[in-house]
């Protein structure tokens, strides 16, 4: 997993203390709205997101670039690949 | 020399404040002005159960005239608000019925209003051309998010001979989550009771890992699913429709055929937050999480569908909210400093969840705290059909 430092966030949402409708719909969201190639990072704090997140990106055959620990949240990054 | 507050917004959060406000601050300290598009109150619920006549369109439980849900203290005008301008502190109105009724406009179709304190309770809309096909296909598939789509719908479902039905959202967010839940248990029991579930394969889709966005819920509704015999797909993000080959496929390139689409249209903020530049890219006002105050602007609160708060869009958190923004305008008008509790939203949300058979569970949840939805039972569903009956009699006035 590369470093924070090291990547370029074009759009990041704060979904913390969000259960309805959730980090993983604002990261849908976001991703739709972003352009091919973008990077966008979710700020979540709800522990689902650990599974829903990656699991949706892969699914929908985007790059996960990973998950970065920070104090009681999250932040998910991932680019938009076509 | 009484202050001027502004509601844009008839609904269910702008009625409460309106009146809360009629009722705790005397006119000499206040003059409380609600601009609504229509003047009508509609209890957006009611929809839902419209396809099955179980409400119909002319039943009064339904649609109502605001001017009977506001304490008379509270001046209504029925106009549409074409620009919000928060440098000058006014509105730009075009009145659309009842202008001789109009109080201080001289009956002009079009006037400025200057206000104070602005609440911004303008909902969501709803915006089929953010969805491919959908404007094209008009007329070929269905939903239940206004009374006369559920009326088609209703005579969609009464010439439905069998087939496939596929039901699913066609975006995020949309208002009231367990709307398609719901229906899909509705129209599972209507189709029981037609003679008709044999004939009909019922499809669920949505967009999450799981059925509902909390996990919770899901874990109570994903069974009651598999025990009417509805399929159902996750992860299916609607892209586009195919309204001529009666193909919806997904973000995640996945394609279904069906006889009967039931789709939510995308929504968006009202198109005024849009032209007045106050939206973020889908039209939702930037909202203090606490405070429900619109982010950099002063004197400016929003609440209901129209924010971006991460809570659902649905006239339960609008009502909730709607006593968090009265309060603090009380305190703000009193030059008080607003007491804590009372004067911050903590996320509270709390609806009921229809799953058919004349059952139904409850969601009761905060930002902090997610729902533990009983076991669907009797009593829940007849505190829905109370509800249902004693909203237009306590709701709106602000009396619980």
């Amino acid at each position: 997993m590369p470093e924070l430092t090291d990547i370029t966030i074009d759009k990041e949402i704060d979904a913390r203390g969000s259960f309805c409708p959730g980090p993983l719909m604002e990261l849908i969201r976001g991703m739709k709205a972003l352009p091919v190639g973008g990077v966008l990072a979710v700020l979540s704090s709800d522990p689902g997101s650990a599974k829903d997140i990656p699991a949706w990106i892969q699914k929908a055959k985007h790059e996960y670039i990973g998950a970065f620990p920070e104090q009681g949240y999250t932040r998910f990054v991932a680019r938009k690949a076509h | 020399m009484p202050q001027h507050v502004l509601i844009v917004g008839g609904g269910v959060g702008g009625t409460i404040v309106a009146n809360l406000l009629a009722r705790s601050l005397h006119r000499d300290e206040i003059e409380i002005t609600l601009i609504d598009s229509t003047g009508k109150h509609a209890y957006m619920p009611g929809w839902l159960y419209m396809p099955f006549n179980h409400m119909s369109a002319d039943d009064d439980q339904l649609i109502r005239p605001e001017r009977g849900l506001l304490n008379h203290h509270v001046n209504l005008v029925t106009g549409e608000v074409q620009k919000i301008d928060t440098q000058n502190r006014e509105l730009r109105v075009r009145h659309s019925a009842g202008l001789g009724e109009i109080v201080g406009t001289g009956g002009a179709s079009e006037a400025v209003y200057p206000y104070d304190y602005l609440v911004l309770a303008t909902g969501a809309r709803l915006e089929p051309s953010d969805l491919p096909g959908l404007v094209e296909g008009e007329g070929k598939w269905h939903h239940f998010y206004s009374a006369e789509a559920s009326l088609r719908l209703r005579e969609a479902l009464h010439s439905f001979e069998g087939g496939r039905i596929v039901i699913t959202v066609g975006g995020i967010p949309y208002r009231c989550p367990p709307a398609p839940l719901e229906f899909t248990f509705l129209l599972d029991e209507w189709l029981r009771k037609q003679g008709l579930r044999d004939r009909t394969e019922m499809h669920y889709l949505y967009p999450l890992p799981r059925v509902f966005p909390i996990e919770t819920v899901a874990e109570v509704a994903t069974p009651l699913l598999e025990e009417r015999n509805v399929n159902y797909t996750i992860f299916f993000n609607t892209e586009a429709v195919d309204t001529e080959r009666k193909i919806i496929s997904s973000m995640e390139g996945e394609e279904f055929p069906y006889d009967l689409l039931v789709l939510v249209p995308p929504h968006r903020g009202a198109k005024v937050i849009e032209a007045s530049g106050l939206g973020d890219e889908q039209g939702w006002l930037p909202t203090d999480r606490a405070t429900l105050e619109v982010k950099g602007q002063q004197h400016i609160y929003a609440l209901g569908d129209a924010t971006d708060l991460p809570v659902s869009k649905s006239g339960s958190a609008a009502h909730f909210e709607a006593k968090v923004v009265a309060h603090r305008l009380i305190a703000e008008i009193h030059g008080e400093q607003p007491a804590n509790g009372e004067a911050t939203y903590d996320g509270e949300v709390m609806c009921f969840l229809e799953t058919g058979q004349s059952r139904a569970t409850q969601l009761v949840f905060n930002y902090e705290h997610p729902p533990h939805p009983p076991r669907p039972s009797l009593y829940y569903h007849m505190e829905k059909q109370l509800f249902n009956r004693a909203y237009w009699h306590l709701v709106p006035q602000g009396l619980v």
